[in-house]
């Protein structure tokens, strides 16, 4: 608890930054809203035209939405700006961060929170309520479990992906925008079932990077059906194992980039 | 309170060496230096730009890691160690901010007591004296990202000190500051220095800096020490010598000879004498002046530390 202190004073502090441009900030909080009713939409506009895609219904394909929305959408509200690293990097500027007695992932987090993606998770978790009302679903204790803790893995497996691919910044100044392909990118891929992409792209992004246990297993779990990939019943049940594997390898990572942080000339 | 032995930092640098090749180069920015430092000690770090001053100062403070050698700072190891060094080490990089940007001076300093976990009374001792001797009073509650550059600096050395280090590195303390600020800053160390509880170590191109603070004088250059020593030992190390330079009514019989001191020039006919004293004090040389030729105006100069800095530069090349 002690110390988690620090760390709270902190994000106090970025909350006090962040309303000191009032009505830029209530401005960003309503566009950015509208942004995430944008990207559902998308699901909603390929279901008008036809109405079994890759052999889900629109009210099933929209809990692997809602799954993928609410726990994209907290990862990207709470590491989402993690991408800012490479401008410390290229600027030198991590050296104020390393210089404090703090973990650095955490401040950096605190530093850039876009607390203005705040509406984009009430968004998300409207659409994953939507999903739930539309579908005619058996609850059981453990489908209960699921559907709190699926939204949590898929966020720290977002999470994971966002630190991933910001790390790049302390090996390749220039990592422009290759890590946007695996986060934003995994995020559409999320949300639609894994059955309408091909082949070995499938296989790929589903099962070597994880991405099929975001929202597309949990959801069949949920919604009582089975996998027409063949993989059985309990993989919906595996988004957590995935999430905190994905962790891991984020961390070691990181840890590895922080060392490898070579600072400019000041 | 400071041990580096051997401490090396090597970067690679891609050279290109025709069209579409690259060739890795190894850059070694810190060459193996090896220097202690006591508690309580100022020391002045100087040397030209490139010559891997900040580089040190960065692997002391635990950002960068070092390539080779061994370093402690308050008996810790910068980088396995970071967190717990960053509690008893204060650090100011002069163009890396410490504060919140669009927050008040006054929730910055705030904010720092709890990332350092100071007891609030501590905080608020500390805090008033730098407010008094930093006169922080009158921009206190204004926006970090609207004050002056002097203001700001001011506010870092608060920020740096809130949380009581034992040591205490400056990167540039005084770089781009107007007169008035670059004394209210010294003014300030030296103080800090008096008091001597804190260690100092600060990096600098205005060697008035050094002169007002530091009685150690480190200067590096390629990556290795070329003098560690007070400026005494520079100035006596490159003959760097005072002058006396002395207007006359008439100029010198020509067989004046001033023993323990050259001629160094004599312009306006005779009537402006520029003399180097070696072994011969001052006065002795003055009166030995009086007595050959009246006087009208006199001077002693003391050596440019700039000089003898210039001449340590080219001859480390």
């Amino acid at each position: 608890m002690d110390k988690a202190r620090p760390y709270g004073a902190l994000i106090a502090g970025r909350f006090r930054s962040a309303t000191a441009y009032r009505a830029s900030f209530a401005v960003e909080l309503i566009t950015n809203a509208g942004g995430t009713a944008v990207d559902v939409s998308t699901v909603f506009v390929l279901f008008h035209t036809a109405k079994v895609v890759g052999g889900f219904t629109l009210g099933e394909a929209l809990m692997m939405t809602g799954l993928t929305a609410s726990g994209f959408v907290l990862a990207d509200l709470t590491v989402g700006n993690v991408d800012q690293l490479k401008t410390y990097v290229r600027m030198g500027t991590l050296d104020a961060v390393l210089v404090r007695p703090l973990a650095v992932l955490p401040q950096l987090v605190i530093a850039d929170l876009p607390l203005r993606k705040l509406m984009r998770f009430v968004v998300g978790l409207a659409v994953l309520i939507v999903a739930i009302a539309a579908n005619d679903i058996t609850w059981t204790p453990g489908k209960v479990i699921l559907l709190v803790t699926a939204p949590l893995a898929g966020a720290v497996f977002f999470g994971s992906i966002f630190v991933l691919s910001a790390s790049l910044a302390f090996w390749w100044v220039e990592s422009g925008e290759v890590g946007a392909a695996f986060t934003y990118g995994g995020r559409d891929f999320t949300s639609y079932p894994i059955t309408v992409y091909g082949g070995w792209f499938r296989a790929i992004f589903a099962y070597g990077l994880g991405f099929g246990f975001v929202s597309y297993h949990p959801a069949l779990t949920l919604l009582g059906r089975a996998d027409p990939l063949g993989l059985p019943a309990w993989a919906g049940y595996l988004s957590p194992l995935v999430a905190l594997v994905a962790a891991g390898i984020a961390g070691l990572v990181w840890r590895t980039g922080v060392r490898h942080y070579r600072s400019t000339g000041s | 309170m400071i041990e580096m032995k051997d401490l090396r930092k090597e970067f690679t640098v891609r050279v290109k060496t025709g069209r579409f090749r690259r060739e890795k180069r190894l850059l070694a920015a810190v060459d193996g230096v090896s220097l202690a430092i006591a508690a309580g000690e100022m020391v002045g770090y100087i040397g030209p730009n490139g010559a891997g001053k900040s580089t040190t100062l960065k692997m002391l403070t635990g950002v960068l890691s070092p390539s080779g050698g061994e370093v402690s700072v308050c008996g810790l190891s910068p980088v396995p160690q970071r967190t717990r060094l960053a509690l008893r080490i204060g650090v100011v990089f002069g163009q890396r901010s410490q504060l919140w940007w669009d927050l008040p001076l006054r929730e910055s300093f705030g904010l720092l007591r709890h990332v350092y976990r100071v007891p609030a009374a501590d905080h608020e001792s500390r805090l008033r004296r730098c407010r008094d001797l930093l006169d922080l009073d009158a921009f206190m509650d204004t926006p970090v990202r609207q004050l002056s550059l002097g203001q700001r600096m001011r506010g870092e050395l608060t920020a740096a000190l809130l949380h009581g280090p034992e040591v205490l590195f400056l990167d540039e303390p005084t770089i781009g500051l107007d007169v008035v600020s670059k004394q209210a800053v010294r003014s300030f160390l030296g103080e800090l220095g008096q008091a001597g509880d804190t260690t100092l170590v600060l990096t600098t191109h205005d060697l008035a800096d050094i002169e007002r603070l530091c009685r150690r004088l480190v200067v590096i250059d390629h990556g290795r020490v070329v003098h560690d020593g007070t400026i005494e030992d520079l100035h006596s190390r490159y003959g760097s010598r005072r002058r006396l330079v002395a207007d006359l009514e008439a100029p010198l019989p020509p067989d004046f000879a001033l023993p323990g001191a050259t001629l160094l020039a004599a312009e306006a006919d005779g009537h402006r004498v520029t003399f180097a004293l070696e072994s011969i004090a001052a006065g002795a040389a003055v009166a030995a002046l009086v007595t050959a030729a009246p006087v009208r105006d006199l001077s002693v100069v003391e050596p440019e530390i700039e000089d003898v800095v210039a001449r340590l530069y080219t001859d480390s090349r």
